[in-house]
């Protein structure tokens, strides 16, 4: 069974426009730079944080380290996946105790993965605090998790999949939603 | 109430284990290998599962490594060492295996004199089996280790002369390494006293020799099996002095191993037997890093082979 773009709902400047605000929301929630750090979650959560620490050498002049996280030895759905996901390196290159880490991903959807990140992030260290940016927020949270910073809330429905697509993982910036060829 | 049964894959062997699936295992090692470097070394992956380390043969590194890991991985570990009461009692393998799996055993670690007993409990059983030795059949998760401290240190096994040394013949960790070898594109070379070579290795692709001090040199791993003495009661093997005259890592035969080469030691060593007590000090030997890797390449085989159709660790 096929699933087809239904409706492209962001373009290459919308998503510069809404990482943009996120970076300038995100400095503005913590007064700066001083302590914060990034980590971006596999797969697309990596390149987005790596484009917020742009954003904010950018705004800032300041550079933000960036980690990397896989949360698959964290995931409560393993018994119910054909075939075990690939472990991907999780790279966190500064001691995440007392910083203010930004996690993060490229939807938002039940928060099962939020709550795994939350985990393994807490298992490295004792962070300050912890905050969420996603550029996408679909709804239908199964876990009482919400984001911090949001690019943009896209109601949606079960039977929908939210496609982000970025240069460095698709060769393309867009958001689109896809259904399956026969409800199209 | 009744589940449909899960379809359980098992590490029986690196015989036939296809390239990609040990490379794997080898990545995800690498992986989990960093928990070493954690403030909490835990991961919640096995959470809820029951892994039972049933062995029939003594073992306080394996089993403690198997230990570890399970218990990293968030599995509760139970240790069921079979001495001589069960089998006085009369209690048969399959019995015994079953009961443990009726009491909801996930996974089963298996140690066993008897080469088979793994592949045989993998058939009777709704569980896990991964072989943690059997007889003079394989050893995999050993081999895996070596393979995984081999490929760190090298950045790969492919095109390395990797030298096993020893008492061949006997040996479960040399098969699994022969087999894991040979399929990562290792080229593999034996030495060891004729009368503890099994017979038609060449045809694997195996060199065989017995000059030890002409292939030292060549060598980028030389791996020193133990003399299992307790395997030696067939007369097969000289004496331990004609044994390390011929075959022991000596501090002159140190001399000869070039300065980037590896040394491998399955533990525990017999000092002064197959290696003098200055091997442990030498910066080439990775005897104690296998340990550790040990721990990682068993939590990766862990994980791979509970979380449905692992697929290809079936081997």
């Amino acid at each position: 069974m096929a699933w087809v773009d239904k409706v492209q709902v962001m373009d290459e400047d919308g998503m510069k426009r809404a990482m943009t605000r996120i970076a300038h929301e995100i400095l503005e929630r913590n007064r700066g730079t001083e302590n914060l750090a990034l980590v971006g979650i596999h797969t697309r959560g990596v390149p987005l944080a790596r484009r917020l620490a742009e954003q904010i050498r950018h705004i800032e002049g300041a550079d933000v380290p960036v980690g990397v996280l896989d949360i698959t030895l964290y995931r409560d759905d393993l018994t119910t996946i054909a075939h075990q996901p690939v472990v991907r390196r999780t790279e966190i290159p500064f001691d995440v105790t007392e910083k203010t880490v930004v996690l993060v991903d490229d939807v938002l959807y039940t928060g099962r993965t939020a709550r795994a990140a939350l985990d393994a992030l807490i298992d490295l260290g004792r962070p300050a605090r912890i905050q969420l940016a996603v550029l996408v927020d679909r709804g239908h949270r199964e876990l009482p998790i919400r984001a911090d910073f949001v690019g943009r809330n896209l109601p949606s429905a079960r039977h929908e999949i939210v496609s982000v697509r970025l240069v460095e993982t698709d060769g393309v910036d867009a958001v689109v939603i896809q259904v399956k060829e026969e409800d199209l | 109430m009744n589940p449909s049964p899960r379809r359980r894959e098992h590490l029986i062997g690196l015989r036939g284990m296809p390239k990609e699936c040990i490379e794997r295992i080898l990545d995800t090692a690498a992986e989990t290998k960093q928990i070493f470097g954690r403030a909490v070394k835990k991961l919640p992956t096995l959470r809820g599962q029951v892994m039972v380390n049933l062995f029939y043969e003594p073992s306080t590194r394996t089993r403690t490594s198997f230990e570890l890991a399970g218990k990293w991985m968030s599995a509760d570990v139970v240790n069921v060492t079979v001495s001589a009461s069960s089998v006085v009692k009369g209690e048969s393998l399959i019995e015994t295996a079953q009961t443990i799996a009726a009491l909801g055993a996930d996974i089963v670690v298996v140690r066993h004199p008897a080469a088979g007993v793994p592949r045989l409990l993998s058939r009777v059983i709704d569980a896990s089996v991964i072989n943690a030795g059997d007889g003079m059949h394989e050893h995999p998760t050993q081999a895996l280790l070596d393979l995984f401290t081999i490929r760190e240190a090298k950045g790969t096994v492919r095109g390395l002369h990797v030298v096993l040394v020893g008492d061949i013949l006997h040996s479960r960790v040399a098969r699994s390494n022969i087999w894991g070898l040979l399929t990562m594109g290792a080229r593999v070379t034996v030495v060891g006293p004729p009368t503890l070579i099994p017979p038609g290795l060449e045809s694997l692709g195996v060199r065989v020799r017995f000059d030890l001090d002409a292939v030292l040199p060549e060598a980028d791993v030389v791996n020193m099996l133990r003399i299992q003495r307790e395997r030696q009661k067939d007369g097969l093997l000289p004496d331990v002095r004609e044994y390390r005259a011929f075959f022991a890592l000596t501090e002159e035969r140190l001399r000869l191993l070039r300065p980037d080469a590896l040394i491998l030691h399955p533990g525990p060593a017999n000092l002064g037997v197959e290696i003098v007590p200055q091997v442990l000090d030498d910066p080439r030997a990775r005897i104690h890093e296998q340990v550790t890797n040990g721990v990682a390449v068993r939590m990766a085989v862990l994980y791979m082979l509970t979380g449905g159709g692992g697929r290809g660790v079936a081997a």
